[in-house]
């Protein structure tokens, strides 16, 4: 079961992962450069659950996502190259400069925006899932939250409501271990799995770094939204490899640690070596994709460098449709 | 034309606007009225009533009852807001949407804006606010000026039934969210109010009284108290004018400082706090704007800056009265003389 992709859906999951951990890696660069502002929060070594989810996923559907939503936003279908120039503040940015790297959205492809407020999703996503079962599009709603995010009452008021109103919502908890620099293991009581289950909602832990878990639990949550069974939460176990945001120094996990991470802990190279060793695809087609990604992330910087920068009359533009 | 309540003339605004488009929902707590009960499942129509009769014609996948969560049923239809529907969402009182600020002033009044002007957020969140119920500090506040002051939301405030209605469909048709707040005092007020569906624009200030020496501007029910003071000024021989702004945002500038500029006297009337409110604001744009016909200083008639009381004697001093507002005009009719 778990592996009966068609080889063109591996080499697009593999093509979407790979892009999003270089866009995270050149990012990360190009914050060194200063002329990023503000702060990015990188979501490498995390590229397994945002694809392994939104592979199920349309236009139709919708996501709501995180501070750490540039995963979610590649792999929803985001333009790279204007979420780069979104990140540098220039007007041909996804958000014309005014949101930047914490609120990247693109509501024609059903991104509701990267958000900046820890548990500011899970509403929101219960929203779509409403405007969907009302309008009967058979579309399903995602919140991507974080261990963070679980804690907040929005969270578990959203359980709470989802399962009352029946909405076609899947709650994916992306579970690095921390919460800015406070770990899971002491801010998160008791089990994340027993809380949605609290509120009769089936819920599952699934490894992170297996790209195929993964996608099989998604399609599973999805299905079942879609058949109108309701809200379905899943753990995705995972590891963060940067700190919380830019300028986190990361010193609550050593070095060692983090070196281990990387090496040990890489859904990419999990990936790559379960698609080799079952004969699915040869090293040389993802090694094309790999040369092919890297391009067009130095091409999707080198747009954003040269992309106009917004006007300063645009400062109060866009607040309102229409204000008289 | 008929006679209606503030009440019936709110409900006909709900009526009308979903019969003109499937899209508009009503969600709240009790709206349906008691889902989830056995017996009449159009047994409250919200706290106030203000909903009752629309779940036996719309049913009840368009009028929904809510768990007492207003985070994630305020952000749901924020997020369905952005996705397609036009939501109209019932907060029993004002004071209770500190809990869902977050989806408020972070997530709905800011999606168009932080995402570069390519989202709507068609959605309108109905409460009641205002003392003089006995309901104390958490039932009784007046915060539209916590809402005015975050760009992206529109906030309305309507005086009497005939604007209540007009106001709440202009505001079920406008496509940012609107921040609609009625004074539950005027809910049994009775007003002319037509049975046909019509619109009362925002930004448009009510001129409800034209005079040549003071201009009062008020907000809400204290348009009410304000009339009745000018009506007996103008009796002792002080003819006052007196606007009622009905939107603080958009706010009817040209209007107030046409007449502030007339008169030269301004008393600015308002039941929300003293302290960074909308008789504040109100007051700063005049002495920005109109400065250099002022006649008098500008005078302010609130609420102290505390919260709102029980007893009834403390609940009536809180409260701005026909008698201090009648002080106050009288104060800068003189000033100067």
């Amino acid at each position: 079961m778990r592996m009966q992709l068609a080889r063109d859906e591996l080499l697009a999951a593999y093509r979407l992962m790979k892009t999003i951990r270089v866009f995270e890696e050149r990012v990360n660069l190009e914050m060194a450069t200063g002329d990023i502002p503000g702060a990015v929060h990188l979501y490498a070594g995390q590229e397994a659950s945002a694809v392994g989810i939104c592979l199920h996923l349309d236009d139709q559907d919708r996501i709501a996502s995180t501070h750490r939503g540039h995963g979610h936003s590649i792999a929803k279908g985001c333009d790279p190259e204007g979420m780069m120039a979104e990140i540098f503040g220039r007007a041909t940015g996804t958000c014309r400069g005014k949101g930047g790297s914490m609120h990247i959205a693109d509501l024609d492809k059903g991104m509701l925006g990267a958000n900046g407020i820890v548990g500011g999703a899970p509403p929101i996503a219960c929203g779509a899932a409403l405007a969907a079962k009302c309008r009967k599009t058979h579309g399903v709603a995602v919140a991507f939250t974080g261990d963070g995010g679980i804690n907040q009452g929005t969270t578990a008021e959203s359980l709470n409501l989802a399962r009352v109103w029946d909405l076609p919502v899947i709650f994916v908890v992306e579970d690095n271990g921390f919460a800015e620099a406070t770990s899971s293991s002491w801010a998160v009581a008791g089990d994340i799995l027993k809380r949605a289950e609290g509120y009769g909602i089936p819920a599952e832990r699934v490894d992170g770094l297996d790209f195929f878990a993964v996608h099989e639990a998604g399609r599973r949550a999805i299905s079942r939204a879609r058949d109108g069974a309701g809200p379905t939460l899943l753990q995705i176990v995972l590891p963060r490899y940067y700190g919380h945001f830019s300028g986190d120094a990361d010193t609550y996990r050593t070095a060692e640690e983090k070196e281990a991470m990387r090496k040990e802990q890489d859904c990419l190279t999990v990936f790559r070596a379960r698609v080799i060793d079952a004969a699915l695809l040869e090293p040389a087609q993802l090694d094309e994709i790999d040369a092919t990604v890297d391009r067009l992330i130095d091409e999707a910087v080198q747009a954003a460098r040269a992309a106009p920068r917004p006007v300063p009359e645009q400062v109060a533009t866009d607040v309102y449709v229409r204000y008289i | 034309m008929p006679q209606k309540s503030t009440r019936q003339a709110l409900n006909e605004a709900l009526r009308h606007e979903m019969q003109r488009d499937a899209n508009v929902i009503v969600l709240g707590e009790d709206v349906a009225g008691g889902k989830g009960a056995q017996g009449e499942q159009d047994a409250w129509g919200g706290a106030f009533g203000v909903t009752k009769g629309l779940l036996g014609e719309f049913g009840s996948e368009r009028v929904m009852d809510t768990p007492i969560t207003e985070s994630a049923f305020v952000g749901a239809a924020a997020g369905a807001a952005m996705t397609g529907l036009r939501p109209v969402v019932e907060i029993m009182f004002v004071d209770f949407l500190g809990v869902c600020f977050d989806q408020i002033f972070n997530q709905a009044a800011k999606f168009r804006y932080m995402f570069g002007g390519k989202a709507v957020t068609p959605m309108v969140i109905r409460t009641t606010f205002g003392a003089g119920s006995g309901s104390a500090s958490q039932h009784s506040q007046t915060l539209y000026p916590i809402f005015t002051h975050i760009p992206g939301l529109k906030v309305v405030v309507p005086s009497n039934p005939y604007d209540a209605k007009g106001l709440l469909i202009e505001a079920i048709r406008d496509d940012d969210p609107v921040i609609f707040l009625e004074n539950k005092i005027i809910y049994d007020d009775l007003g002319e109010v037509p049975d046909n569906a019509y619109i009362v624009p925002f930004g448009e200030a009510n001129i409800l009284r034209e005079g040549t020496d003071v201009t009062i501007i008020a907000l809400g029910r204290m348009t009410k108290l304000a009339a009745q003071a000018a009506a007996t000024l103008a009796d002792q021989g002080i003819e006052c004018s007196l606007l009622d702004p009905r939107t603080t945002s958009p706010l009817d500038e040209d209007t107030i400082l046409e007449f502030a500029e007339e008169t030269g006297r301004v008393v600015v009337v308002d039941e929300a706090y003293p302290r960074c409110g909308m008789a504040a604001d109100i007051a700063a744009l005049i002495a920005e704007k109109a400065f250099d016909a002022l006649q008098a200083p500008i005078i302010k008639v609130t609420p102290p800056h505390a919260p709102v009381p029980y007893a009834p004697e403390l609940e009536a001093a809180f409260l701005p009265s026909v008698e201090r507002i009648e002080d106050a005009v009288r104060k800068v009719y003189g000033h100067g003389r």
